[in-house]
């Protein structure tokens, strides 16, 4: 946008800066001085001292310096401050002039030389007759300089020059062209800076001592400006808070003016320049709050300055740029390191600089409302000679006069009509839109997003305003689904009632439909008659006719519209629009509903539609069709009316297919399940509704899934939490609210009806072949085909039960690992009705403990449904659990042949082994032989045959047998002798006689053998008789390989009467068995 | 002295809003709406301070160039917006303080009557005598001067 008159100048905004010229530089043809141009001016860092160079000819005419004011008595200021004043300190009227002269010390022709660098610098003393401007002398010179001091003929020609320049010693520089170039220009530049200061500081004091010649009653005007004038050379200098100092100053005099209407645009103008400065200095010295302080001190005072009621426009143009300017400071400020907050961020000041861009399109409007005949006048009271103002701030037409009566009021009139003119062909909400957007870009930053969509709203209308309605439907469609999805619908409907109109003048189809499917729905806030309207509009629409216009719009453009909507007509094609609800609110309501949560396949699958209108009238669809996950389903659900496109309107409340506003439709549906669904979800994805028809026009409203749209799911919570009763309706219908969306259902198996019974024996004992009879009976009236049977351990289990858990079919052969746990799939054939059939099944148990057991029945049955043949997979199960028992515990114990117990055996002392079964069997057993393997340490004394062959034992009995053993010595083994295995084969006494015999084989315990050097043994004879002779034989055996003395006595007891030796001392060989005899006679007593 | 008198859901959804009749209302509805920006930020900010310490006042919510809105959170994130003339210098914290505490005793009442159903919006629900306490005691506050 090129600058406006609103717009601030450049050089008010711009940060000020030294003004130094520099002279005798030719950067087009000289390398040499174009390299100290560019290392005056090229890359100018932060850093740097701030100075703007330009480059002028030597003989360069600079402003011409009006002569000094000796006596202000007879002086009428005309206006506060002329236009072209900062421009002039900034650009035109330098603080210092540097004369660039090439010259060596040791030049030979230096008279001539010198003589000439003088009239340089008097020539420009010349042309600055007046001012207070410095002159300095840079020469430049080929060879490095010596050291301060030591180069005598240097410091007496520098004498000399600075004397024939008229120059004191501190303007005269050396810019030697050596290497260091750039290090030589920052020093001369600074010492550039330092005269540039004492300038302007001198330009202050010239300035401040014109005060003691004002007074307060003529003068007025001139106070301000040289506060204005001090404060800005201050910044000049670089002094900026003197200069904030003055400018507030200045601020506080310029609101002593006498405000007239006249003069207040003048006032305001030069207030806002002021405060532009102040809030511009308070950001700089990171004082935000000062800054904010004074901007809102600023509008609180000019808020009420609005001046010439015919222009108030031009007030709320000047209020809307200072809330811009403000913003734009801010803004500034931020990206230089300030931290802003939610609630005070530049967004605030855009965004109210927005509103007043629109109060001036507002009042533009109705002010400039002049008729096409009105001429701009002519001549044009705007233009001035010179094609700028003087002042800032005046009326062209009467520049520099202070008087507060209009003196000519007929060229008041036309300039007054000229602005108005002017202001009509202004774009207003060009300036609007873009003050929106930047406000719109802060609120984003801060984390304000319903701010942002209020302006975007606000965006959206203006460029409705603006007949932009392709911008205005974009902006508007953006942020509508954050007005729905927080249910505020007052002002979505607002906004939607923008968009319809926007959709209209543009003649777009589907957005029209859209956006009237909403407004006539139960988020919009229209009244009754307008949703009538509009739902008449739609109804045309749908039978391909123009809608009537929108209220309210532009005549123009609904002109143009009225043409879009016909030339639409004649384009008749392919008219069908989908839309899918589930982002806004349509004004049908649709819920979906299964019957259940699940059905068997022989049975019809049933669920209803209910469609609920919140029109205000009847309206009439002309399909529902529901889709499946499974879409060979979709063709069952379909509801189709052949109407024709006229009978929309003629029959409304007729039929199935027509929605009575607030009463609930229901609509069943009923299909049949695939079989091969079974054991899957059947999903509704979505329900399809037309309305209007192929012919004409059609919209088809698309709810995924089970229905429900943008506003369902918060109601439904809504009806969940509610506890109000609600009243009774007739028996046919419901409350929408009561109805809960039920969008899938599982398809499950036909019920059998066959019966399976276990028959057992439980507890199965270790590794028996266990034996389990399934009985299967049909109850099925017809027959049933491919009766299969699963059977075993039931999958899931310990995996260690697996591997010890075996299934067959055959009982008659013992199974081995190879057998598996679960038998699948068996097939068994086919069953009439009333039928039964039996199977054994045998079940190997490895380890004790508890098992599942599953019997699963699957078979084939043809049913109908619905009057169709299906062929449905049924099938039942059964688990059981069966205990396994160890069938008989065994004791083995060692004892002597005397029977006597023994913790360790003798090595060839013959021991007995004995082995008790305990049968620990609930059921009787049959040990149908045993059998003893001895170890080969062990040897048999007799034979070793069993002795409880097909012995039958109860529970708790128990069968012994006694084995007679010998070790032969071994050494000392440790931990004892192994001994061997002891095996039982036996059976349930109850099994089959084909049931093999289980072998159960005992390890037996080991034994600790001991050597013993000597055994004896007596042979007693089993009775005595009284009074006869006892005798009684002792068998000494020597175990060892040497000859023991052994020495025997004998201690007869009383009883018994003694004869033999009662003492013997003998040798006894080793291996060598001695017999002894001795007789006793005793008698008994009782 | 009130202009405008909102009350809003938890879900920020309005519960209830009145402005005086002659204003342009939409505009009202747009600036309680925005001002749940600053409600919002302030809740976050609050975090989980000790429930019975935190103050349900949340002050100034942002000046605009004619009014000011001030908003108020219950316990349960049931949020009261008030917008209030710029001009209206009588009313200062304190009165808007105890303005929202009234409020906040009216809704409770509200909340107490077993036929309503918190959540609905309380003009629009059925029952007149339901909201009828309320809606007085919002006009008592929108008409009464300072």
């Amino acid at each position: 946008m090129s600058p406006t008159q609103w717009d601030l100048p450049v050089e008010l905004c711009c940060r000020p800066m030294a003004f130094v010229t520099l002279t005798g530089l030719d950067v087009v043809y000289n390398a040499v001085h174009r390299a100290v141009w560019d290392a005056f001016c090229a890359n100018r860092r932060a850093d740097r001292v701030p100075i703007s160079f330009k480059v002028l000819p030597g003989d360069h005419e600079y402003p011409k310096c009006r002569p000094k004011r000796t006596s202000y008595e007879w002086y009428i200021p005309k206006g506060i401050l002329k236009t072209g004043w900062m421009n002039k300190h900034l650009n035109l009227v330098p603080a210092l002039v540097v004369v660039f002269y090439e010259l060596d010390w040791d030049e030979p022709q230096w008279k001539e030389k010198q003589s000439e660098c003088a009239t340089r610098v008097e020539i420009v003393r010349q042309s600055l007759q007046g001012r207070n401007t410095k002159v300095a002398v840079v020469l430049i010179q080929k060879k490095t300089p010596l050291p301060p001091g030591e180069d005598v003929i240097a410091s007496e020609r520098a004498a000399a020059l600075c004397n024939a320049c008229e120059l004191s010693g501190k303007s005269l520089f050396v810019l030697p062209h050596t290497d260091h170039l750039v290090g030589y220009i920052i020093r001369l530049e600074n010492a550039f800076y330092e005269h540039a200061q004492t300038y302007y500081y001198t330009e202050i004091r010239r300035v401040k001592s014109h005060k003691e010649f004002l007074n307060k009653t003529t003068h007025q005007l001139l106070f301000v400006r040289h506060q204005f004038k001090i404060a800005f050379f201050s910044e000049l200098k670089q002094d900026t808070q003197n200069a904030l100092k003055n400018y507030r100053t200045a601020y506080n005099l310029v609101h002593e003016l006498r405000a007239h209407e006249t003069n207040i645009l003048e006032i305001k103008t030069m207030a806002g320049f002021i405060n532009y400065k102040i809030c511009r200095l308070c950001f700089q010295h990171n004082t935000p709050l000062d800054a904010i302080a004074q901007f809102r001190k600023h509008i609180d005072l000019c808020k009420k300055k609005i001046g010439s009621a015919e222009l108030s426009f031009e007030h709320a143009a000047w209020m809307s740029k200072q809330f811009q300017a403000f913003g734009d400071l801010f803004d500034e400020a931020i990206k230089l390191g300030l931290t802003a907050i939610q609630t005070q961020n530049p967004g605030f000041y855009y965004q109210q600089a927005a509103y007043y861009a629109q109060e001036r399109k507002q009042l533009a409007k109705s002010l400039c409302n002049h008729e096409a005949s009105v001429m701009y006048p002519n001549p044009d009271p705007l233009e001035t000679q010179t094609g700028v103002l003087d002042f800032y701030g005046q009326r062209s037409w009467r520049q520099g006069i202070l008087s507060f009566d209009l003196s000519d009021p007929e060229k008041e009139k036309v300039g007054v009509l000229a602005i108005q003119l002017k202001e009509r062909n202004v774009a207003h909400s060009e300036i609007i839109i873009t003050l929106l957007s930047n406000a719109v870009a802060q609120f984003k930053k801060y984390k304000c997003p319903r701010m942002k969509s209020h302006l975007m709203v606000q965006m959206g209308e203006e460029y409705y305003y603006a007949k932009d309605y392709t911008k205005a439907l974009k902006l508007l469609d953006y942020v509508m689904c954050d007005y729905r999805s927080e249910g505020w619908w007052t002002l979505l409907t607002s906004i939607l009632t923008t968009a319809l109109k926007c959709s209209y003048l543009m003649a777009q189809l589907k957005d029209y439909i859209t956006y009237s499917l909403e407004l006539l729905g139960r988020a919009s806030t229209l009244k009754d008659d307008q949703k009538s309207r509009i739902e008449k509009n739609l109804i045309n629409v749908l039978m391909n006719e123009s809608p009537d216009p929108e209220p309210d719009c532009d005549i123009f453009a609904g002109k143009t519209a009225q043409k879009l909507w016909a030339d639409r007509i004649s384009l008749a094609g392919s008219n069908i629009f989908t839309i899918g609800v589930q982002d806004f609110v349509p004004f049908v309501q649709c819920k979906a509903k299964f019957h259940a949560p699940s059905f068997h396949v022989d049975v019809p699958v049933e669920f209803d539609i209910y469609l609920k209108a919140d029109c205000p009238h009847p309206i009439r669809f002309s399909k529902l069709c529901v889709s499946f996950n499974n879409q060979e389903y979709n063709q069952f659900c379909v509801i189709e009316e052949a109407s024709k496109a006229n009978e929309v309107l003629e029959n409304p409340t007729q039929g199935k297919m027509c929605l009575v506003p607030g009463k609930t439709r229901k609509l069943l549906f009923k299909f049949v399940a695939k079989t091969e669904d079974v054991g899957k979800k059947i999903e509704i994805t979505s329900v399809d509704l037309a309305l209007g028809n192929e012919t004409g026009r059609c919209v088809v409203l698309n709810w995924q899934g089970g229905g429900g749209d943008a506003a369902s799911s918060q109601e439904a919570l809504q009806a969940a939490r509610s506890f109000k009763r609600r009243p009774k309706l007739p028996d046919n219908e419901v409350h929408w609210d009561s109805i809960i969306i039920q969008a899938s259902t599982m398809i499950i198996s036909r019920v059998p009806n066959i019966s399976v019974h276990l028959q057992h024996e439980p507890p199965a004992l270790t590794n028996e072949m266990y034996c389990l009879v399934v009985t299967v009976q049909s109850h099925e009236k017809t027959q049933i085909r491919d009766v299969k049977l699963t059977a075993g351990l039931k999958p899931g289990q310990d995996a260690n039960l697996t591997q010890k858990t075996h299934v067959t079919l055959h009982g008659t052969e013992l199974c081995d690992e190879s057998y598996p746990a679960l038998l699948t799939d068996i097939p068994v054939g086919d069953l009439h009705p009333g039928e039964q059939l039996e199977k054994m099944l045998y079940v190997r148990c490895g380890t004790v403990g508890s098992r599942m057991f599953l019997v699963y029945v699957s078979y084939l049955i043809n049913t109908t449904a619905e009057e169709k043949e299906i062929v449905c997979k049924c099938h039942k199960d059964e688990t059981v659990t069966i205990e396994t028992v160890f069938p008989f515990d065994v004791a083995v114990k060692f004892v002597s042949t005397k029977f006597e117990h023994l913790e360790r055996v003798y090595a060839d002392i013959p021991f007995l082994l004995m082995t008790d079964l305990l049968s620990a069997s609930p059921w009787a057993l049959t040990v149908v032989s045993s059998e003893l393997q001895l170890a080969p340490s062990m040897t048999t004394v007799d034979q070793l045959e069993s002795q409880v062959d097909n012995v039958v034992l109860q529970t708790g009995e128990s069968a012994s047998e006694c084995f007679c053993l010998r070790c032969p010595s071994l050494g000392n083994v440790e931990g004892g002798v192994a001994t061997g295995h002891y095996i039982i084969s036996w059976k349930r006494t109850s099994a089959m006689e084909n049931i093999p015999v289980i072998r159960t084989v005992i390890t037996l315990p080991h034994v600790i053998v001991e050597n013993i050097p000597l055994h004896v043994n007596a042979d007693l004879p089993s009775f005595g008789r009284v009074r006869e002779s006892l005798p009684v034989k002792y068998h000494l055996q020597n175990k060892t390989d040497f000859v023991q003395d052994v020495e025997i006595s004998v201690e007869p007891s009383d009883a018994f009467m003694f004869s033999g030796l009662k003492q013997i001392r003998l040798p006894a060989q080793a291996f060598y068995s001695y017999q002894y005899f001795c007789q006793a006679t005793g008698s008994t007593h009782g | 002295m009130a202009v405008c008198i909102a009350v809003i859901a938890k879900e920020n959804y309005p519960l209830y809003i009145r402005s005086t009749p002659t204003e342009n209302e939409l505009r009202f509805h747009y600036m309680v709406h925005t001002s749940l920006d600053v409600v919002d930020e302030k809740i976050s900010a609050m975090g989980k301070a000790l429930v019975d310490q935190r103050e349900l006042y949340l002050g100034l919510l942002y000046p605009t160039e004619d009014y000011k809105v001030y908003g108020y959170v219950t316990n349960s994130k049931v949020k009261f917006v008030m917008v209030v003339d710029s001009s209206n210098t009588a009313l200062r914290d304190n009165e808007i303080r105890s303005m929202f505490r009234k409020l906040h005793n009216s809704y409770t009442d509200v909340m107490c009557n077993p036929f309503y159903n918190p959540g609905d919006r309380i003009q629009s629900s059925g029952s007149v005598s339901l909201s009828r306490a309320f809606d007085n005691m919002v006009t008592s506050m929108m008409i009464q001067v300072c």
